[in-house]
């Protein structure tokens, strides 16, 4: 066990996937010498060599769609997409190509791609570097969607999702690369692809979160603490699907949810997860599911991200909302 | 590759004239002997009575749509006839020529026609991938097949049953798309063996040429560093030649090209179609006198290499082959509702689980809960005290 990266875990979750199976590739841009401009793909090329890690030409879609090519001959190739901006020129292949193509051919092709995403705001970045296009994919049959918060999950969740005969949308919070935490490889992972977890346990209000939002909610469950207030912070890292089983639970303890996302709120993942407890935990429930998120206006200038962004303090108002009901 | 001087008319590579005479070409030859000659004639005429059987299914309700190949039937088939067993292709959704030569069964081709699957084939057993209907997203796939070939060492070793190469087909529409042309980009900074086998039918539904591209579309594949060249397409000799030494060039490992098969959509774009709203019958016409079909005919007649037996055979086989393709189009089943959900995810996926359990319990909702209990007509006319 030793402290690492999230940065540096999907790097050794990669490194791992190329070492086991020869099948898997990575490719994007900038991916090969530079590394990747987090250097998340640092030295892998120079250790599995350029037909494995594929610096491409400098198209989104050329990407996806020949990811899907290259699965279709067999292969299992790990898409970066440089910015979460940059993956709407890749939108068609994703959703009309490589989402419905196990359907469209009765279960007679599989492809295994990965298609990885620094996603989310916080880092100073102009526009196109910020969002949080999530739901867009969680949206899509024929897609899993999942996001990491930790190194340990990093590690772990990108080497399932690589070993998954379906297409995977991972979600890596950008502005937490270089967050620290314990990864201890040889143990074996804790929970499958699809599986939520209570990072804090508490009794008042069940916070959920997923990516970069899941150190804001822990922020904020200290923070309530000294005035009596206990917050159960539960780490989603699924977002399709949805582990609801996990979430129900700790919803039928505490009776109030606050769900926090950095997307716009307007039909983010937190609807579907209002929705969806809502109907499950209706006599268990003393306030509405409440939602905090980005606002229905486009990712702003960078020197007005902090207003933009659930903070702290954000989701502290929706908690004692949730509690004075 | 030479470039064509703008203005002058572009080349166009032919080795059977619109009149059956043949005629040699400087890089390309093809010398079929008669029996040869014989097949690719009755491919043409097959693929073609299938095409119109299916016209016909559409008219009377057993399609939803129809994709006609009609007039590019040399395209497809001497492009088809060129492939080997280890080649892949990546067809649109009017290759059914080049289904013809893949063995697939013209009757699995309907099923996306009729609604009953969105492809009804495995693609692996063919080399055959499904059809793309979003138009040239197939091409990035082709290329990326073909990026897989590299890697497999499949390419460059002379290796004859070894090496391999993609095809991929599109139409002039296509050209505009980013995909093809990030397709080209990727396939020629690769050096890929891919071809991209463009059928020009003059018309995207009502676009002619001139709203894709101001120069031969031919012309655009040295932009992006690989030799492209024009083929007239209703000439399936030269297409089968052609096609050759490009899926051989990129099987030796010399990476793509292009070819634009020079043809014309003699019909609609789909039965949805109504083409008379935008070209004139005097074109339609002029390309009557290059029919694929005829020109071989003329040629396999005048050589003495086939005869009326010949001609009266090949016309039994298709209107057998038409009596099938029917006649399995009306048995086709309808699609169990419960294939919504079966292969929407290879690992299980809960989600779908409970939806697809969901819909059965709402469906078998709607049985008969006990069949002895009179239907309600019965009870009307009891009611009514038997006044009907």
């Amino acid at each position: 066990m030793s402290p690492t990266t999230i940065a540096k875990a999907i790097n050794e979750g990669l490194r791992a996937a190329l070492e086991r199976d020869p099948k898997v590739l990575i490719m994007g841009e900038d991916v090969g010498k530079l590394g990747g401009v987090f250097r998340v793909t640092d030295g892998l090329q120079k250790d599995f060599g350029e037909d494995r890690v594929i610096d491409t030409p400098l198209a989104e879609s050329g990407i996806v769609g020949t990811a899907i090519g290259l699965a279709l001959r067999g292969y299992r190739p790990v898409c970066e997409i440089q910015f979460d901006g940059f993956i709407y020129p890749a939108y068609d292949q994703i959703v009309s190509q490589l989402a419905k193509m196990a359907n469209r051919s009765r279960g007679k092709i599989a492809l295994p791609v990965v298609v990885r995403v620094p996603f989310g705001g916080g880092i100073g970045a102009v526009e196109h570097h910020s969002e949080s296009p999530e739901a867009y994919f969680a949206h899509t049959a024929g897609l899993r969607v999942v996001s990491c918060s930790n190194p340990a999950d990093a590690y772990w969740m990108i080497r399932q999702a690589i070993a998954a005969d379906d297409p995977v949308l991972f979600f890596e919070p950008k502005r937490r690369y270089w967050e620290k935490g314990d990864l201890d490889a040889a143990a074996g992972p804790q929970l499958g692809l699809h599986q939520a977890r209570v990072v804090r346990p508490g009794e008042h209000v069940t916070v959920a979160a997923y990516g970069p939002m899941v150190k804001t909610a822990l922020d904020a469950a200290v923070a309530a603490e000294p005035d009596g207030t206990s917050l159960e912070v539960v780490d989603l890292r699924t977002l399709s699907p949805l582990d609801l089983e996990t979430l129900e639970a700790s919803v039928e303890r505490t009776r109030r949810l606050v769900v926090v996302h950095e997307a716009p709120v307007f039909l983010g993942l937190g609807a579907e997860i209002a929705a969806r407890i809502t109907e499950r935990c209706f006599y268990a429930l003393e306030a509405p599911v409440l939602r905090v998120g980005g606002f229905h206006a486009p990712y702003p200038a960078s020197r007005l991200e902090d207003d933009y962004l659930p903070d702290l303090d954000r989701v502290l108002e929706a908690v004692d909302r949730s509690l004075a009901f | 590759m030479t470039d064509t001087p703008v203005g002058a008319p572009p080349q166009l590579v032919q080795l059977l004239t619109p009149e059956g005479e043949r005629v040699r070409h400087p890089e390309y030859a093809f010398e079929p002997d008669p029996q040869t000659l014989r097949s690719l004639y009755r491919d043409l005429v097959l693929v073609r009575r299938v095409d119109t059987e299916a016209t016909a299914l559409q008219r009377q309700g057993e399609l939803g749509i129809w994709a006609s190949l009609l007039g590019q039937e040399a395209a497809q088939i001497g492009s088809g006839r060129a492939l080997r067993p280890q080649d892949y292709v990546f067809p649109t959704y009017r290759e059914h020529g080049v289904a013809w030569c893949r063995d697939v069964d013209p009757v699995t081709l309907l099923g996306l026609y009729r609604g009953a699957n969105l492809g009804g084939w495995d693609p692996n057993a063919h080399n055959f991938h499904l059809y793309t209907i979003v138009i040239g997203a197939q091409t990035l796939h082709a290329t990326g097949y073909a990026m897989g070939i590299q890697r497999d060492g499949a390419v460059g070793t002379g290796d004859g049953t070894r090496d391999a190469a993609v095809i991929a087909y599109f139409g002039d529409g296509a050209t505009s798309q980013g995909d093809v042309n990030e397709s080209f980009v990727y396939a020629s900074v690769y050096n890929a063996p891919v071809v991209f086998f463009c059928q020009n039918n003059q018309w995207a539904i009502s676009e002619p040429n001139e709203r894709q591209s101001r120069i031969p579309l031919y012309q655009r594949a040295r932009g992006f560093g690989f030799p492209g060249v024009r083929v007239d397409g209703n000439d399936v000799l030269a297409v089968y030649a052609v096609t050759k030494a490009a899926l051989d060039r990129a099987r030796r490992g010399e990476g793509p090209m292009f070819i634009e098969a020079f043809t014309y959509r003699m019909g609609a774009h789909t039965t949805s179609d109504d083409p008379t709203r935008y070209r004139i019958s005097a074109e339609v016409e002029e390309w009557k006198h290059k029919d694929p079909i005829a020109r071989l005919k003329a040629l396999l007649s005048r050589g003495g290499m086939a005869g009326a037996d010949f001609f009266d055979e090949v016309e039994r086989d298709a209107d057998d082959l038409a009596a099938h393709v029917r006649q399995s189009c009306l048995s086709m089943p309808d699609p169990d509702p419960d294939d919504m959900f079966a292969f929407v995810y290879h690992e299980p996926q809960p989600l779908v689980q409970e939806e697809r359990s969901w819909f059965a319990e709402y469906q078998a909702g709607f049985a008969p809960a006990d069949a002895a209990e009179p239907a309600r007509d019965d009870l009307a006319g009891t009611t009514q005290g038997g006044a009907r």
